[in-house]
């Protein structure tokens, strides 16, 4: 009884703030500022420097967005939120949209009632092993002591995988990746498994990152993307073709140092589209027609986005693999602008 | 007489000998040391085992502290000036030390003002901590929690003062009251405050932060030690008068008080702090509409406050129920009604037993507003936990990091530990 009361409270309540957000939008332009939820810290996706100021490769689509909307990259308030709080944050409308390396689920799309409006990094479970361990595939780690984070889906993952391949593991349970680093580097585990990003990222802060490899297997699939709530289909729109803006900018060359020569002097007319010389792509969103040039030139067009904040020249140095355009064997896609 | 004696006595001494120093192994370090290292096998071998741990420790501990770098703008740069020696990085301190202290987001050249709150913190909190000083001191602790939060926040000057005048108002009604009876001072105490605040909200224009002398600060830029110590200080300050009343609520004799208080304690008690603080966060959100909501900040005091109160209620019900209940019979056979024998029998003696108990969950519980950095503020667990070691710079320095905030919670909680002591040796009374 008590249940029911307190799920109806909460329905109801849900469904206030739903009514309350239908027009996203409209709240961002009024309020001159989007509230965008990010972590409360990931090397590479989401940190404040030491001035205080939001870096990283999800904060660069938070103020994409914030520029084409607002014309404005900088009018984002940032609301960290915890594995935790990210979820509430954005259904009670605490925020407009949420990039925090947030999984694209079944669940969450469809039973948390959340909208995925793409993928900015395709990423999938790895493990990292030291180099004299002598192991060279993830198959030969049979009855190996495994580092692994508890309650996480890369704890299921991990025994789905051993299972499939008839082989036995022994887990070392930990807590967060701090305690990860520091347990695989005292020895008490053979291998630690994570998102192959996070293990990049962890293996670049080692006195020795060249004593630790990384396997090929990747054992799962974690498209990361960011996300609004269901019921605002306009808003979604906005924050899904600014991603795709900045994909099809990478795909057509277009960058930040060359867009205003791009946008006067192309003869392509995907390229114009893009860019609002040609067409009302922008008046369709509810914006104006250089929404797309100013969301490009905040912070780049998606490659550069990407060698910015996580790539080869970084100290995480990721490879772009599977985050690679299409057209160079990636699983980077943007349907066309037109 | 001497003349008698030197015909019977062969020799006498007519001088003291001088004094001859006590053997060397009965006096001075040797003693000491035969006394308290090795008194028997037993000690001696326990002694220097013990010389061993502590050689074994500092041998390794010593060096990395003190070969540690002060200056380097990167992790990895510390350990190229190390060359792979061993060796402490504080450099991510001399770095972040603002962050840590402050906060990410509070505006730099405004860090004048949590420290002078801090400053102000020591003069106001010393009338209340030692009472030898003048009780005229008293009138700065009152006005303190507004001077305060003005430095603090910053914005119009106009809400701290209205927040004064209400409960000065509130305070002139109760004195008016109160001889008729306490309950009617009490409430209409607490109703005039809240008159005159929502009159005084209506006065105050919307804009008035606009042009602040001390531009406004929102909550959510506070972090750091700063909000530790926001945190410890308002939630202690606040749950100690709040667990009297418990406790006292606890002992009434009226069924509805008394049931109210014991659900009250028992339900806070039984639920962990870190559950009532996911609720402050996340629960409430939903039940307010969006961006209108009761401030994160003020939500996780009342949270914290209500926790830490229900301890310190049973803490002292504790001391109550320490006293002899000849004290209880003493008050009534003078004729003291309920509030004066309260105020002047029981809980001075009550309150006396239980300050090491009050002073455990104080400490406990500035130690608990770390677990605020699960609910995504950042204090400075939250600031080392999240951006610090997020940071490309700095991802992978560990022991600089926490040792640094174990060292400055140790400094609190050491203080407020030898002030108790000092308060229980001030305010024995008892047989020695």
């Amino acid at each position: 009884m008590r249940k029911s009361v307190i799920l109806g409270a909460l329905t109801v309540a849900g469904l206030s703030a739903g009514a309350a957000a239908a027009g996203t939008l409209d709240d961002v332009k009024a309020r001159g500022k989007l509230n965008c939820g990010v972590t409360t810290g990931l090397v590479g996706f989401a940190a404040p420097d030491a001035n205080g100021e939001w870096k990283g490769f999800d904060v660069a689509v938070c103020r994409a967005v914030a520029a084409a909307v607002l014309n404005d990259p900088t009018a984002v308030e940032f609301v960290p939120t915890t594995g935790k709080t990210r979820f509430t944050a954005l259904a009670s409308g605490e925020i407009d949209m949420l990039a925090r390396n947030t999984t694209w689920t079944f669940s969450r799309d469809v039973d948390l009632k959340f909208t995925f409006v793409g993928v900015n990094y395709y990423d999938g479970q790895g493990f990292m092993v030291p180099k004299a361990l002598g192991v060279s595939s993830a198959k030969d780690l049979d009855g190996a002591t495994v580092c692994i984070q508890t309650g996480t889906t890369t704890e299921l993952n991990l025994a789905d995988f051993f299972r499939a391949n008839n082989i036995s593991y022994e887990p070392v349970p930990i807590e967060t990746n701090a305690e990860g680093q520091q347990q695989y580097l005292a020895g008490a585990c053979d291998t630690y498994t994570t998102d192959a990003s996070g293990l990049a990222a962890t293996r670049a802060t080692f006195e020795n990152p060249g004593d630790h490899v990384l396997l090929p297997e990747i054992i799962s699939k974690e498209p990361l993307g960011p996300l609004v709530r269901h019921g605002d289909d306009e808003w979604g729109d906005v924050v899904r073709w600014t991603l795709n803006a900045l994909i099809t900018a990478e795909e057509l060359g277009v960058t930040s140092t060359n867009i205003n020569e791009m946008a006067a002097n192309t003869n392509n007319p995907e390229v114009a589209r893009l860019l609002g010389t040609e067409g009302t792509l922008g008046e369709m969103l509810g914006l104006d027609a250089e929404w797309s040039k100013r969301a490009i030139a905040a912070g780049g067009n998606y490659g550069e986005i990407f060698a910015k904040n996580i790539g080869e020249e970084t100290p995480i140095g990721l490879a772009r693999g599977l985050n690679a355009q299409w057209t160079n064997g990636g699983l980077i896609y943007s349907p066309p602008f037109r | 007489m001497s003349d008698t004696h030197a015909h019977s006595v062969a020799f006498v001494r007519t001088q003291d000998v001088p004094m001859a120093p006590p053997p060397s192994n009965a006096a001075g370090p040797a003693k000491w040391v035969k006394d308290n290292l090795f008194a028997t096998p037993l000690n001696g071998l326990l002694t220097l085992v013990a010389l061993y741990f502590i050689y074994a420790i500092l041998s390794s501990a010593l060096p990395w502290i003190l070969g540690g770098i002060w200056n380097a703008p990167s992790l990895a740069a510390c350990r190229d000036i190390l060359d792979g020696a061993s060796a402490a990085c504080f450099a991510v301190l001399s770095e972040r030390w603002n962050q840590l202290l402050f906060g990410f987001q509070y505006p730099d050249d405004q860090y004048w003002r949590p420290g002078l709150a801090f400053i102000l913190l020591f003069i106001a909190a010393a009338p209340v901590l030692f009472f030898d000083l003048p009780r005229k001191l008293l009138a700065f602790t009152a006005i303190y929690p507004f001077v305060a939060y003005y430095l603090l926040w910053g914005g119009t000057i106009f809400v701290p003062i209205l927040a004064l005048v209400g409960v000065a108002g509130g305070f002139m009604v109760y004195q008016r009251l109160v001889a008729g009876s306490f309950a009617a001072g009490f409430f209409g105490g607490i109703a005039a405050a809240f008159v005159i605040w929502i009159i005084g909200g209506w006065l105050i224009p919307d804009d008035a932060s606009a042009n602040a002398m001390l531009p406004a600060v929102p909550s959510r830029y506070m972090g750091g030690f700063m909000l530790n110590m926001m945190l410890g200080v308002t939630c202690v300050s606040l749950s100690v008068p709040i667990g009297i009343a418990l406790a006292l609520g606890r002992q009434s004799s009226m069924p509805l008080i008394k049931w109210i208080c014991v659900i009250f304690i028992e339900f806070i008690r039984g639920v962990p702090l870190i559950t009532l603080l996911f609720v402050a966060n996340v629960m409430l959100a939903y039940f307010f509409p969006p961006g209108s909501g009761v401030d994160l900040f003020l939500r996780v005091v009342i949270m914290i406050t209500m926790f830490s109160a229900a301890y310190i209620a049973e803490v002292i019900r504790g001391g109550l129920a320490a006293l002899p209940k000849g004290q209880y019979e003493a008050a009534d056979s003078l004729g003291l009604d309920y509030p004066q024998a309260m105020r002047l029998i029981i809980l001075p003696q009550a309150l006396k037993i239980s300050i090491p108990g009050i002073v455990n969950v104080a400490v406990g519980l500035f130690k608990d507003t770390t677990l605020v950095s699960v609910i995504s503020m950042f204090d400075l667990v939250g600031m080392i936990r999240g951006p610090i070691l997020a940071s490309t710079e700095w991802n992978g320095v560990y022991w600089e990091l926490f040792g640094f905030a174990a060292l400055l919670f140790f400094i609190v909680c050491y203080g407020i530990s030898q002030y108790s002591q000092w308060l229980e040796r001030r305010l024995a009374t008892d047989h020695r």
